[in-house]
């Protein structure tokens, strides 16, 4: 699906002859495919949305039609016929692949970073937040009409004349 | 020849563009009123010679002219007029002469809305504004341009891409340029706020409007690419978290952050420099956007940065123009100091943690975006980041802006209590809590997301009833009711948008939660069930199109004896394209849709079809439209047409008090 979305992407800004090659209606998991057992299907389902489609530009195996990913589509079932658990399918797959079929990345090595992002800069967007309506609330105690230390010499000048 | 005016005219507004960036800038700095007044000409002949040129291609488009290098690769003789038009900006070039053509456009509105500005900061806002049409016609003239000749013209061409010809998408990129572009004007008056050296409450009314209005093409646009996606890609995804998606999405995050942080500037004189820096950044991304979509670096894994070229261009647009602003910002925002004065808990902290929550989640997206870039560029790793990254890292912000949004509406400025707060929302928290409630007890499955979204979504809704409703004051219930009518229209703007947040958050969370697909090989006239309806294929025909061809299915839907309709679900080729298109057929109802798609034939004489139970999947779009609606309700009040008044300076105005 993604690689249609991203055709009508490129032809609008202007890769239109390359994104034509890339286009079709997708099918996806066709009907030869479905497993009889619909706990195992289901699973099948789970995984392959969350593996890339190595042909396609961002799109998972459950929603491409490439050839590669039915054959890929077909290889996480066989290993769940086969008696893999989820996290083996996910495994054998990544071995085979790479890291690149992984839409979801893993947290090892430097991808802390990204998973950590958010969080962080929430938590430094919130420490500069409160410290900024703490000012503001300092202002309110400190009382807006008072005067500040130059208009207080200022002014005790002009009464001493 | 009249192409030839068209690409004359456009070196023309070139030129009068890179004089009116330099001229009133001069001018208002020696406070020469004649060098100043200049601006206000130049951005309408600017914009005139900027139409005059859109209209010469869109009329090689409409008389398929294929001497038009552009027209050739974009246009067919046989294509509806419609995408004739739409065709115009089906492409990287007569697209970035759209983009263009609403710079120039926003830049004379400012000219002409802006009556009541002072006159050097009129005149530093379209001398800024005029910058960046010079850095973007400098990039349509050397880089992309239109209108090019064919040595050789051919007899027909080579017809646009069948998936753009579609309704919803024909004008999906005008609304998004209006929104993207519609910032730059935020844009350009942060930078001339910032040479000027003030920001006031002014500044903030100034500055609203523009941003609402940018805020609700966005809105606009993104909706219908969405709903574009749903029924022709044909399985009704609506979001993909794909980087050209992402790059519409963070300068909408910003551009809601900017319109409410301006709220404080205007009314309360705090937060300015944080507005001043969000106006800087929300364009900063629509200009990363531009980059993403048109140099192909982020999704270049095959050999698509065919123009390096291009890519390089942007950059350096997008280097000269936050590099410039970040600076002048870096020196001058410290000058900037807040006036108002308000406790932890107010209407102001409740605005400020609204911009947190949304500046963190479009970083979130963007750090989402770029990582496959970053990882293979500094640690040598290929990989992906897709929709499950997005969905665990972006929906806890969603979570959090949903649930504290209606009490933060219900603050009182500058010192609330929290207590009295809450208490006109108990109802409302009530009413989502069953809800969620009985969809949790409901539903069959044992995910949470539903229930939640459910409770977000009612409690969004229902607590916007409850704040415009207590803006009506005491009293009986047929006065509080005659007083609804009189209210602002930001009120009502306020209220209708943020209840369009809550109705979107309903679809999201109902179709993800409890939509059921079906996959299956059927026989003709052998009937089968899919989530209660029962549809039976009755025939598959092939049909002629106006340009292409069509596998049309015959499919009865019904629930129980009743009839409810026949759905006929296409597979389209477009023979000039070589391309075949899916067109779902889709049952709308208001409370689900049903979606059927027509797949292949099979060898035994059926036909692979896919059924979808999609419930709320409306209310993605009708949030959508709610959200537009509120904004251009804020957008037509009393207060900004009447005088973007300078109350404080030019008492003379004569601006009702707020």
């Amino acid at each position: 699906m993604m690689r249609i979305v991203l055709a009508f992407w490129l032809a609008v800004v202007g890769f239109g002859p390359l994104s034509v090659m890339t286009a079709a209606p997708a099918h996806a998991v066709l009907p030869d495919e479905i497993l009889d057992d619909p706990a195992l299907e289901e699973r099948a389902r789970d995984l392959s949305r969350g593996l890339r489609c190595m042909v396609c530009r961002n799109e998972s195996i459950d929603e491409s039609n490439a050839e590669l990913a039915r054959d890929m589509r077909i290889l996480v079932r066989e290993r769940l016929v086969a008696g893999d658990s989820d996290q083996e399918v996910v495994e054998f797959i990544v071995d085979r692949y790479g890291e690149y079929a992984l839409l979801k990345p893993t947290t090892g090595g430097a991808n802390w970073l990204l998973w950590a992002a958010g969080p962080i800069m929430m938590l430094l967007a919130l420490g500069v937040g409160i410290s900024y309506l703490r000012t503001r609330q300092a202002a309110t105690e400190t009382g807006a009409g008072q005067l500040s230390e130059e208009e207080k010499a200022k002014l005790s000048k002009i009464l001493e004349d | 020849m009249i192409v030839e005016l068209g690409h004359f005219a456009l070196i023309l507004a070139f030129l009068v563009a890179c004089l009116q960036a330099v001229v009133p800038l001069i001018g208002a700095h020696k406070r020469w009123p004649g060098w100043m007044a200049m601006a206000e000409p130049a951005a309408n002949a600017q914009f005139m010679l900027t139409a005059f040129s859109f209209g010469a291609l869109t009329y090689a488009f409409v008389t398929s002219d294929f001497s038009v290098a552009l027209v050739v690769q974009n246009s067919h003789s046989l294509k509806p007029m419609i995408y004739k038009i739409s065709g115009v900006w089906g492409n990287h070039e007569g697209s970035m002469l759209l983009w263009v053509l609403i710079l120039t456009l926003f830049g004379a509105m400012a000219a002409w809305f802006g009556g009541n500005l002072p006159p050097t900061l009129k005149a530093r806002v379209l001398a800024v504004q005029s910058s960046v049409a010079v850095a973007f016609f400098a990039f349509i003239i050397f880089t992309s341009n239109p209108f090019l000749r064919m040595a050789v013209p051919p007899f027909d061409g080579q017809d646009l891409n069948p998936l753009l010809q579609d309704p919803g998408l024909a004008f999906h990129p005008p609304f998004l340029y209006l929104g993207y572009v519609g910032l730059s004007l935020a844009f350009s008056f942060a930078v001339a706020a910032l040479i000027e050296g003030r920001v006031d409450a002014a500044w903030g009314r100034w500055v609203r409007p523009w941003t609402l209005l940018a805020w609700v093409n966005l809105t606009v646009g993104i909706g219908l690419g969405s709903w574009w996606a749903y029924y022709e890609l044909g399985w009704g995804g609506f979001w993909f978290w794909d980087p050209v998606e992402n790059a519409s999405f963070m300068p909408w995050l910003l551009a809601a952050a900017l319109l409410h942080s301006s709220i404080v500037v205007e009314k309360r004189e705090s937060l300015k420099s944080w507005t001043i820096l969000l106006a800087i950044l929300a364009f900063g991304f629509s200009l990363i956007g531009t980059f993403i979509v048109r140099s192909g670096v982020i999704t270049s894994v095959h050999a698509f940065a065919n123009d390096p070229e291009r890519g390089v261009f942007i950059l350096m647009i997008l280097g000269f123009f936050m590099g410039g602003a970040l600076t002048l910002f870096a020196a001058r925002a410290s000058s900037m100091e807040a006036k108002g004065v308000f406790s932890l808990v107010s209407r102001e902290s409740a605005l400020v943690m609204n911009n947190i929550l949304l500046a963190v989640s479009c970083f979130v997206v963007f750090i989402g975006t770029i990582w496959p870039l970053v990882a293979e560029m500094l640690f040598d790793r290929k990989l992906s980041v897709g929709p499950p990254f997005f969905d665990m890292a972006f929906t806890p912000f969603m979570v959090v802006l949903g649930a504290i949004l209606p009490i933060g509406a219900m603050m009182p400025w500058k010192r609330a209590e929290i207590g009295r707060s809450l208490r006109p929302l108990i109802p409302a928290f009530i009413l989502a809590l069953s809800v969620a409630l009985l969809a949790f007890a409901l539903q069959t499955g044992r995910s949470a997301m539903g229930p939640v979204g459910l409770f977000l979504g009612t409690w969004l809704i229902s607590g916007s009833v409850v704040d415009i409703w207590s803006r009506t004051g005491r009293g009986a219930v047929a006065g509080r009711l005659g007083r609804l009518t009189r209210l602002p229209r930001a009120d009502w703007g306020k209220s209708v948008a943020h209840a369009g947040l809550g109705v979107t958050m309903l679809g999201i969370s109902g179709v993800l939660a409890w939509q059921q697909e079906d996959i299956r090989v059927v026989q003709f006239n052998e009937p089968f069930d899919v989530a209660g309806f029962t549809l039976t294929l009755t025939d598959v025909q092939r049909v002629e199109g106006p340009n292409y061809i069509s596998t049309m299915g015959w499919v009865d839907l019904a629930r129980g004896d009743t009839a409810i309709t026949t759905l006929n679900p296409e597979k389209r080729f477009y023979p000039v394209a070589e391309m075949p298109t899916t067109e779902a057929a889709i049952d709308i109802g208001f409370w689900r849709d049903v979606y059927v798609v027509i797949g292949d034939p099979q060898a035994d004489g059926g036909w692979a079809i896919r059924t979808y139970y999609k419930p709320l999947a409306n209310w993605i779009w009708g949030g959508t439209i709610l959200m537009a609606l509120g904004g251009m309700l804020s957008i037509s009040d009393r207060r900004f047409r009447v005088a973007a008044g300078a109350t404080r300076r030019e008492p003379t105005a004569g601006v009702p008090a707020e």
